[in-house]
């Protein structure tokens, strides 16, 4: 028992890198979800198709493959990238992609009639798109976005692949140096799972706040009538 | 560049204008629409002039919703010109020719217009007051306080007042759409236009809204086109009706004259099935 407590600050120090790699590329996967989702719901064309090559590549392949190809291939072509930052553009791009799915399909969900509307308010396009379209797509991502970054969440232990000492990475140090599998498996299941539901807990905070905020406020004012 | 838009009641112009040129408030010259194969509009000319009331009827897929949705700029057309007292619409004058409008020029030539839908779009995520008072914010540069003054006088007027803090979805379908109207009314259009406004409600809340459009008919200065199946709010709202089928107008005439004796028998017979009680 003494022994195991010894290594808990080994898995402290992975947790952090895990929180880091997944901070990161939470911010790399937000702004690239956005971007491309906005350029492929444009429709133009001459943005859309080399958005689209990036989306389906990323989405097509596998994770692992993607990143031992930009860790271990594009060295080859003088290109060098430390585990770190490996880790995160392609955990980001690669969650990104999916992620740009999400905001293409909420934009999609608006109702046409909201930018007619919006026109016939003289909004320019621009404004019609943050003040009108934005808010309302990002109600319906929400959702979606909890899965994808729990996905995120889930994708970190690969990064290990690339000699990046995060969470599990560690883990399995202790367990061969300790022997004990059950313990460390334990240990390591329980913080993904608390990670997990932080995320959605915070995340259905979020649609709370931007959704049924209304829905509670109409509920009390049906009660007082 | 940028030269204000003559008012007719206001600029010193008015005086020399003729009554033809005051006839002429918006026109269609011979404008043409269509869907792939389908014409919707084909060489469609109509002159409307200001402060004119008039209701557009004829059966669905006649091209009346279509002739407001031009006028919003919603829908381009493909051939002809649709003018503005006295400036094209949909194209920019340089020299003697017209060249297609830009995003911008239709910006500007939009300020004149409104309008309002058969689905409301109230935008869900503002509440009433915010639908009112952000178009002014934005595309009118109205300061917070003066927007929000004039959004509390015009729910006053649609008798909304208490509803400024509600969310749209906590509203009825007649109130929402009074808020609708409201709305529009924020940005000053000269020009309304009304698509269908009482379709999606239910019949004890048509009059609620009906009640709004009989109060601005009491402005002389606000052109008004109404596309509608309300016959009988037709005849007393509008000066001027017309009946349309397939894109064309078979009958333009004053409302006591088309509802009670009309010229053309394929306007009778669309009145008798729309009005079966009548002969």
């Amino acid at each position: 028992m003494e022994k195991f407590l010894s290594y808990v600050p080994l898995l402290i120090e992975g947790l952090k890198v895990t929180l880091a790699i997944f901070t990161c590329a939470l911010v790399v996967a937000t702004l690239f979800a956005i971007v491309a989702g906005t350029v492929r719901f444009s429709g133009s064309r001459w943005l859309s198709r080399p958005v689209a090559a990036l989306v389906e590549f990323f989405r097509g392949t596998s994770c692992f493959v993607q990143l031992f190809w930009c860790f271990y291939a594009l060295p080859l072509f003088g290109l060098t990238l430390t585990p770190f930052m490996t880790s995160v553009i392609v955990l980001g791009l690669n969650v990104g992609s999916f992620g740009s799915e999400v905001v293409r399909g909420a934009l999609e969900a608006v109702p046409k009639g909201q930018i007619e509307a919006a026109r016939a308010l003289n909004y320019s396009p621009l404004k019609s798109f943050l003040h009108i379209l934005m808010p309302q797509a990002m109600r319906i991502a929400i959702r979606p976005a909890a899965n994808l970054m729990v996905d995120l969440l889930k994708l970190t232990p690969l990064t290990s692949l690339v000699t990046v000492n995060e969470l599990t990475r560690n883990a399995m140090v202790m367990r061969n140096q300790t022997g004990s599998t059950l313990g460390t498996l334990l240990c390591i299941f329980a913080v993904y799972f608390l990670l997990s539901s932080l995320i959605y807990f915070v995340m259905n905070r979020l649609e709370v706040h931007f959704i049924h905020r209304k829905a509670v406020r109409a509920a009390s004012t049906r009660v007082a009538a | 560049m940028t030269e204000m838009p003559a008012v007719p009641h206001s600029s010193p112009r008015s005086e020399t204008r003729t009554a033809k040129e005051l006839r002429q408030y918006i026109e269609f010259r011979s404008v043409g629409k269509s869907y792939g194969p389908v014409d919707i509009l084909k060489d469609f000319s109509l002159n409307i002039a200001k402060g004119q009331r008039v209701s557009l009827i004829g059966p669905s897929g006649s091209g009346k919703t279509t002739i407001l949705r031009i006028l919003m700029t919603l829908e381009s057309i493909q051939s002809g010109s649709v003018w503005i007292d006295g400036k094209p619409l949909w194209h920019e004058v340089r020299g003697d020719q017209l060249h297609p409008a830009s995003e911008k020029y239709l910006h500007e030539r939009r300020r004149r217009l409104g309008m309002v839908f058969q689905s409301f779009n109230l935008f869900p995520h503002l509440t009433v007051l915010e639908n009112i008072t952000q178009p002014q914010r934005l595309n009118l540069k109205r300061p917070r306080r003066d927007a929000e003054d004039r959004a509390m006088e015009l729910l006053e007027m649609v008798g909304l007042a208490h509803k400024a803090r509600a969310w749209p979805e906590e509203l009825s379908g007649g109130q929402k759409q009074r808020v609708a109207i409201a709305r529009t009314l924020g940005m000053d259009p000269e020009i309304l236009l009304f698509d269908e406004i009482t379709s999606a409600l239910d019949p004890e809340l048509v009059d609620e809204v009906l009640n709004v459009l009989r109060r601005l008919s009491e402005r002389p200065d606000l052109t008004m086109l109404l596309v509608t199946h309300e016959m009988s709010f037709a005849r007393e709202f509008s000066d001027r009706v017309i009946f349309m089928e397939s894109g064309k107008i078979i009958e333009d005439a004053p409302p006591e004259r088309l509802f009670v004796n009309p010229a053309q028998e394929r306007t009778r017979q669309f009145l008798r099935k729309i009005l079966p009680h009548t002969r």
